[in-house]
């Protein structure tokens, strides 16, 4: 334990995702050795994300006003909706440059053993999307591990009085793993090759 | 310090770092042991999908002060694959999980019994021929007399009179009159009935059974087990009824596709599993007063 307001650094960024008790006290002591700029950089751009960017009443992902980008571009296909478990899951999928629709952002997946139900993730809003009949199909790209699978097969049942068509991203895919890991190429092509749901 | 092996179900998996993950699996001869999976994350994984949820693996571990370390895994039988595919019987299925892992509190402990249950369980389920939360609720009441909670169903858990017509939680099920606490629920004969069914592996009578009986037989299971684990099960109030259309009581015809050669020790798995199917009450009676310990192979 270190004195008052080291061990409260220390704390704050052990709370962290992926930050151990070590790499806490090994980043809060590069902290304390930096040059005072660079840690006020850190800090503004800390306060600036806080402050400025917010979740899109739209599709949930990260934006900078209202509404995302990707929602405001009117270049963009509004029949069909992506849907991922997050924002970063977006940023993968635009890398591929195969989709040119629009996102929904659910903010994770259903985990009943984390107690995470269909009611804590943004499917309301996503049945609210779809309720003008404008948007004609769905894609699930979910991760391709038990959640994410789980999460689909729900989603896939829910929309199915609506008669959409509802795809899954192609294996190839490698199960067991995380969306955002997935290269380019992969991703691509399990975009091209992405199989109808029928539940 | 050294390599070890052992075959088991995965239970929970949580993140670790960038790429890691710890996994916790119920094995066969160790109990409970949480381990790392070091890039499983990675899609280029060697691990792939053999470490998710539900997997019967077969394992090597290297066995460390703090954390074991996952060192080969091959998959024995992916219930998870089948069970996902079908929201009610994977919400069932994660109940069950959950449960075991609350049924296992120190970890390394051999339980035995509670893995064999665990895995007729998943069989059970990814067969496709029984509602699957009487499965969950089969797999709870065996579960809590593996674990020496049996609830007394037949006799007066306080006095063994024949004649119980009130469940008390905290009495040990059910109770007569004169033993009856105050505030003891009045369960329909027919949902006893059930419960009996459930605990010996009757499912005849357990799939005849009327749908508002299944629903207080899981009420009272539910509420019966939750007092015992002195826990909540988390995902309990996320498990879906299967509504009725759908339950069709033919066994689905992708059984058994793609699922490997049997595991080894087949004739204890059989054996375990059967309860889950039809065998005799005497067996669910033997459980009777056994503790997780007595489970050293
Ligand atoms: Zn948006
Ligand atoms: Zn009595």
């Amino acid at each position: 334990m270190y004195e008052g307001v080291v061990q409260n650094l220390i704390d704050e960024l052990g709370r962290l995702p992926g930050v151990g008790p070590k790499s806490a006290q090994r980043i809060a002591f590069h902290l304390l050795a930096a040059d005072p700029a660079d840690v006020t950089r850190l800090t503004e751009a800390l306060r600036e994300v806080k402050d400025k960017v917010r979740f899109c009443s739209v599709c949930g992902n990260v934006a900078e006003a209202e509404q995302c980008r990707i929602c405001r571009d009117a270049r963009r296909d509004t029949h069909v909706i992506c849907v991922v478990e997050e924002p970063k899951d977006v940023v993968a999928i635009e890398k591929t440059r195969e989709f040119r629709g629009r996102y929904h952002v659910l903010g994770g997946a259903i985990s009943p053993i984390e107690g995470v139900g269909p009611d804590d993730l943004r499917i309301r809003e996503l049945m609210q999307r779809l309720a003008d009949g404008e948007v004609t199909e769905l894609i699930l790209a979910t991760d391709p591990n038990l959640e994410g699978e789980a999460t689909a097969t729900y989603l896939a049942r829910l929309v199915k009085p609506m008669g959409l068509t509802v795809t899954r991203l192609a294996s190839g895919l490698p199960v067991g793993g995380d969306l955002e890991y997935a290269d380019e190429v992969t991703l691509g092509r399990a975009f091209e090759g992405r199989r109808l749901l029928d539940v | 310090m050294s390599l070890y092996r052992d075959e088991g179900v995965v239970l929970r998996t949580q993140k670790l770092g960038e790429a890691d993950r710890i996994v916790t699996i119920l094995t066969r001869r160790s109990g409970r042991v949480r381990a790392a999976a070091k890039g499983i994350r990675k899609t280029k994984s060697r691990f792939g999908a053999r470490l998710e949820p539900f997997t019967h693996v077969d394992l090597q571990l290297y066995e460390r002060r703090s954390l074991d370390l996952i060192t080969q895994a091959e998959t024995l039988r992916p219930y998870g694959e089948r069970l996902v595919f079908d929201y009610p019987r994977y919400t069932a299925g994660t109940a069950m999980l959950e449960t075991a892992e609350k049924l296992t509190p120190i970890e390394k402990e051999p339980a035995l019994r509670q893995f064999l249950l665990v895995i007729g369980g998943l069989r059970t389920l990814v067969e496709g021929g029984h509602d699957p939360r009487l499965v969950l609720d089969a797999y709870f009441l065996r579960s809590l007399a593996i674990a020496g909670y049996a609830p007394s169903l037949e006799e007066c858990a306080r006095c063994g009179e024949r004649t119980g017509r009130a469940f008390a939680i905290a009495a040990g099920g059910m109770v007569c009159g004169s033993c009856r606490p105050p505030g003891s629920a009045s369960p329909a004969e027919a949902t006893v009935g059930l419960m009996i069914a459930l605990l010996r592996g009757d499912w005849a009578r357990a799939d005849s059974s009327e749908p508002r009986h299944r629903l207080e037989c899981s009420g009272l299971v539910a509420a019966y087990l939750q007092w015992h684990l002195e826990h909540g099960i988390r995902s309990l109030k996320h498990v879906e009824r299967e509504a009725p259309s759908e339950r069709s009581g033919r066994p689905r015809d992708e059984v058994g596709r793609g699922v490997s050669e049997e595991p080894s020790a087949t004739v204890e798995f059989e054996r375990e599993a059967a309860g889950f199917g039809r065998e005799a009450p005497e067996r669910a009676a033997s459980f009777h007063g056994m503790t997780l310990n007595n489970d050293h192979e």
